[in-house]
């Protein structure tokens, strides 16, 4: 259950960024090769979030698709597991999209009173 | 201080490659602020496409080119008016405080020469007794960072073995991050030249995601595991520099399928060194050690460079 410590950091993140103002919003990136499970992210966030200027923000999971690209063809294609081949050559692919983990944004009730 | 948003925090650590441009702030509290800065420029290409029937050809393109200054409120007190409704944008990698330990890890080792190498498998693979065997033979001095979820057992295996170690109880953790390696690197103090092992946490999934700082990352899979274990448990297979395919004296009783399992390995991890070990018997100890040693070489030639 790596994903309570992931969320904890989402939190954090958020928190510490927010300079004590209520956040009312988090949006993160998950993607779909990056080993984290977006359904217990949102398990957990509720709890996490508990007696900080998150609690009862809303979180938003942007799940980023698996994409690949070819070392040598170059040719890209859609992943769903963290590895594959080439169609086309058969080489393997790099995983070029869908390993990101990250807080992209958040939503604070006043940034102009904001400060850290 | 960072030249391109000229936030005043002085441990901005700039990294290059395809997040050019993304940078981190060490907040005075410790705070890891990962964000980066785009300097869009746009150029818009319009082909318009005419339906119908012209019997001329016309080309025309617009070549727009957009300046967006786009500025990211990173709360310090600078936001553009657009952003009244209160969205701050971050871009913060989640385990950017984890990867930044990770990194003075890494630099703490490296100018010790100090070879760090993350063990990991499933529970029962024969991490611990591989180490009481290379505490022997390795050829240079070998201390050892144990982590399980509970009890001291590892630690004192190793201890009786010859080495120093020290245990770190994850409790309900599931796997070891980098700053209780810091911890476990201060602890330990190993001699500078030496070998540290990290015995990691036994399990496939979740130990694959925390950078340690190590120098690298040995996967052991045994025999008696099944051939699919990489394709099941990709993340930790990937991320291997090395996969040691571990009881191999076991063969002989098993039906274990070497060949597809070495083929699911490549499939996986098409980078990474496979060995094949037994340590009850010490065969492939001797090729283990010449790759411990290879990895040293290289840190030796990096800390000159």
């Amino acid at each position: 259950m790596h994903e309570l410590g992931i969320t904890r950091s989402i939190v954090a993140i958020a928190a510490e960024s927010a300079g004590g103002l209520r956040v009312k919003r988090v949006i993160v990136a998950i993607g779909e090769l990056s080993g984290i499970d977006a359904d217990a992210v949102r398990f957990c966030f509720d709890i996490c979030a508990k007696g900080t200027v998150v609690e009862s923000a809303k979180l938003e999971i942007e799940r980023v698709p698996g994409r690949g690209r070819c070392a040598a063809c170059e040719l890209e294609a859609a992943l769903t597991t963290p590895y594959g081949a080439c169609a086309a050559c058969n080489a393997p692919l790099r995983v070029i999209g869908g390993e990101e983990l990250k807080v992209k944004a958040m939503e604070v009730d006043d940034v102009r009173d904001m400060r850290v | 201080m960072c030249v391109t948003c000229g936030c005043s925090s002085d441990d901005v650590r700039i990294s290059g490659g395809a997040h050019a441009g993304e940078h981190e702030h060490v907040l005075p509290d410790g705070t890891v602020v990962r964000h980066a800065h785009h300097e869009h420029a746009h150029a818009h290409s319009h082909d318009h496409a005419h339906s119908g029937d012209h019997d001329h050809d016309h080309d025309h393109d617009h070549d727009h080119s957009h300046g967006h200054g786009h500025g990211h409120g990173h709360g310090h007190g600078e936001e553009p008016a657009d952003r009244g409704r209160g969205i701050v944008e971050l871009e913060a990698e989640i385990l950017a405080k984890n990867d930044l330990t990770a990194a003075q890890n890494r630099g703490w080792l490296g100018v010790r020469g100090i070879v760090c190498v993350n063990l990991m498998s499933a529970p029962g693979a024969g991490k611990t007794t591989l180490l009481a065997r290379l505490i022997r033979e390795a050829g240079v001095p070998v201390s050892v960072i144990e982590g399980d979820q509970e009890t001291e057992n590892d630690a004192r295996r190793i201890r009786e073995a010859g080495a120093p170690a020290i245990q770190i109880n994850t409790g309900k953790g599931c796997h070891l991050e980098a700053n209780m390696i810091a911890t476990g690197l201060r602890e330990l103090a190993p001699k500078p030249g030496s070998l540290v092992v990290v015995e990691n946490v036994g399990n496939l999934v979740c130990p694959a995601l925390f950078d340690l700082g190590e120098t690298a990352r040995v996967v052991i899979l045994s025999v008696t595991e099944g051939e699919d274990k990489p394709l099941k448990y990709p993340h930790m297979f990937r991320v291997a520099d090395l996969v040691l395919l571990s009881k191999v004296d076991l063969l002989p009783h098993l039906a274990f399928d070497k060949a597809a399992c070495i083929a699911n390995v490549r499939k996986v991890a098409p980078r990474a060194q496979i060995l094949e070990l037994s340590a009850t018997t010490g065969a492939g100890m001797t090729a283990l050690v010449a790759w411990l040693t290879s990895l040293r070489t290289r840190l030796e030639a990096d800390r000159t460079a």
